[in-house]
């Protein structure tokens, strides 16, 4: 997922009130913005910015279930094939003695599979390197960065910006790649989202 | 979440003082950027040393076998599995307020959550130490795994709650640390992007896995956050319901009842709280917080400590009644003789467990007496106490006297060896306390930015008429119109 170099005009907003705004008009004029980055998870601004909802919970289901079918199918084949052990002349098939296991591994299953997919999809792991557009956004900034096209005027960009109220204007220049993430894809343009 | 969720005024702030987001950061991150406190070394020298003891004492269980431990012919599980089933419950008030709370949508988990869930961690490790150790040969623990093997293969039994237990501890465990982490991610990040001095720019930088604060990295977030608490609630009824089988399950008088589960839950939330009381109210003053921990939170907290006190003190009488009504001469004589009867040997345990856990939490139905910080210290200690003698005299009170008087066992007192490895565990968690609060946020900082806006008192201040004016203006034109 090798790319160029990107340019991208960041603002930094210190309240909610202006950034929900801000970004209305910044899709509406037409800018794409890459992302924004908040110190702490903001109810709203995914749906603000066009991004879909997440389906992180269905991989989640889809492990636990995977979880159950494990427990089950590996204790009926140890009790009823490989090693059938007479316990009191129970039967073999003790399916309400296996419910705890079978839960037990439900929830594993499904709490490791969802957190190694949640780290999968946010490129998190040890010793990962990512281009920090500002320190500030996990202390007390939110911050926007918008991606140039070759026909953005940077300074028009510049100003726009200045007039929805973000402070710390700059212009940075980040290498593509796997650290931007698949999301740029899948966010809506403002004009498909509204429908003209 | 901030300008879009409204909070009655009548309820009290969660975050006391005149704070920014900025403040917030400084608040809590602070103290992991400067030296410890004189208490904190005092502190840390104290637990490692416990720590050294319970190490030497466990080595002496290895190199000589548990038999220098005082277990005799009937009483095989001594202070060994109460220490077990004891940690294991004070883990599960973590996961209660991480997980339960955040479901119930209770706003004041957020000042406590981070250091209940590191608690139900190091309380999960040292509980897990007595099983182990206990097994005297340590060497064969692998296998109460089931893995294919050369031995038939034989497989563990899957229909014996000792093995549940293995599946549910191991489960709680890895779902405890999973959550936790994915939870200090965020935070950890914060301090990286603070950070200034070459090892803690590599160190967070390593452990923060490379957290930028992305909007959609956020929605995944909150995603998983609320998934992995949907799990965690049901997992956490279910493992001291099976720790409790390991009792029930059993025909010994005294353990064989169907009202264990229930009761060990109620139990296991008590003394849990009991002691994220003990550690906070330690930790809020060594550390400074507390306008983040506030006595709202205290009272909080003695709240549930009274409601499930007295859930506990109704098992208790609910046990006592059946085991007269159900007319079994051996179950009504574990509880009539080795029991109530005070000048039994062990009377006076059982005693001192209905004082401890029935009588005295009833205090807290006193406003007055939630909110004192001191003496809400004292009762911590006092419910930690009692619930430690609840698991003793189940399991002491139930074995010492066998079906056969011939092989009653004569008083049973710990050796040095077994309150050596006790103490050991003490110094384990505390270690690990100790690190914990000195190198990552003791509170979660994310979270309590998240809340700030409708639960700080500076903002509520403002609160009743931002409603009115431009919040519910702003709510309207511009957040319901971007969904």
């Amino acid at each position: 997922m090798a790319g160029g170099r990107k340019k991208f005009v960041v603002g930094s907003f210190s309240d909610e009130k202006v950034l929900f705004p801000a970004v209305k008009n910044v899709r509406k004029a037409g800018y794409k913005i890459h992302d924004v980055y908040t110190p702490f998870p903001i109810h709203g601004l995914d749906h603000a910015l066009g991004i879909r909802e997440t389906s992180i919970h269905t991989a989640g289901f889809i492990y636990g279930t995977l979880g159950t079918a494990t427990a089950l199918g590996f204790i009926s084949w140890i009790f009823t094939k490989s090693w059938p052990l007479n316990i009191g002349g129970k039967p073999h098939f003790a399916l309400p003695a296996w419910i705890p296991i079978t839960f037990e591994l439900t929830v594993l299953f499904s709490a490791i599979g969802m957190t190694l997919t949640f780290c999968y999809l946010c490129t998190l792991a040890p010793f990962v390197k990512k281009h920090h557009f500002s320190l500030r956004a996990t202390d007390d900034k939110f911050v926007m960065a918008i991606e140039c096209t070759p026909n953005t005027s940077e300074a028009e960009l510049q100003g726009f910006l200045n007039s929805a109220g973000a402070e710390d204007i700059n212009i940075q220049e980040a290498e593509t790649g796997w650290w931007i993430g698949r999301y740029d894809t899948e966010q809506k343009l403002y004009r498909d989202e509204v429908g003209f | 979440m901030s300008l879009l969720k409204y909070e009655s005024q009548i309820r009290e702030p969660l975050v006391d003082g005149d704070k920014d987001y900025h403040q917030i950061t400084e608040d809590i991150i602070g103290p992991i950027e400067t030296n410890p406190s004189r208490l904190w070394y005092i502190g840390f020298t104290i637990s490692v040393a416990l720590l050294i003891f319970g190490v030497y004492s466990v080595y002496r269980d290895v190199a000589y076998g548990i038999g220098q431990w005082n277990l005799n012919k009937t009483i095989g599980w001594g202070w060994d599995i109460t220490n077990f089933v004891w940690w294991i419950g004070i883990g599960h008030a973590g996961t209660l307020i991480s997980a339960i709370l955040l479901l119930f949508r209770q706003g004041w988990r957020t000042g406590v959550n981070r250091a209940a869930e590191a608690m139900t961690i190091f309380a999960v490790i040292c509980a897990g130490q007595f099983p182990i150790w206990h097994m005297g040969r340590v060497w064969m623990a692998p296998f109460i795994f089931p893995y294919p093997n050369t031995r038939g293969p034989l497989w563990v039994n899957f229909n014996s709650p000792l093995l549940w237990d293995v599946f549910a501890v191991s489960t709680y465990f890895t779902v405890s640390l999973l959550f936790w982490y994915s939870g200090l991610i965020p935070d950890l990040a914060t301090v990286r992007d603070r950070a200034k001095t070459k090892f803690r720019k590599l160190f967070y930088g390593v452990v923060a896995f490379g957290w930028t604060g992305s909007t959609k990295h956020w929605q995944r977030h909150e995603s998983l956050s609320l998934v992995l608490a949907g799990l965690s609630t049901p997992l956490v009824l279910s493992v001291h319901t099976i720790v409790s089988f390991d009792f029930a399950t059993s025909v010994i008088p005294g353990w064989h009842t169907t009202i264990f589960p229930p009761y060990f839950v109620a139990g296991a939330i008590f003394s849990g709280f009991a002691m994220v009381q003990t550690l906070l109210i330690i930790v809020r003053k060594v550390m400074n917080l507390q306008d983040y921990i506030t006595i709202g939170h205290i009272e909080a907290m003695n709240k549930v400590i009274v409601l499930t006190g007295s859930i506990v003190g109704c098992a208790y009488l609910t046990e006592l009644f059946v085991a007269w009504y159900g007319q079994n001469p051996y179950e009504w004589y574990a509880f009539k003789e080795n029991r109530v009867n005070i000048n039994s040997p062990y009377g006076w345990s059982y005693w001192l467990m209905m004082f401890c856990n029935v009588a005295s939490p009833q205090v807290f139905w006193s406003q007055k007496l939630r909110r004192n910080v001191t003496f809400t210290f004292f009762m911590s200690i006092i419910v930690n106490i009692g619930m430690w003698y609840e698991r003793f005299v189940i399991i002491v009170t139930s074995i010492y006297r066998d079906y056969l008087p011939s092989s009653w066992s004569t008083y049973y007192s710990p050796s040095i060896w077994e309150l050596g490895f006790y103490l050991g565990t003490f110094g384990l968690f505390f270690t690990c306390f100790f690190i914990f609060a000195k190198f990552f946020p003791i509170i979660a900082v994310a979270e309590i930015k998240a809340i700030l806006k409708t639960s700080g008192e500076n903002y509520k201040a403002k609160m009743t008429q931002m409603e009115k004016e431009d919040a519910e203006k702003f709510y309207i034109e511009e957040v319901e119109h971007a969904h």
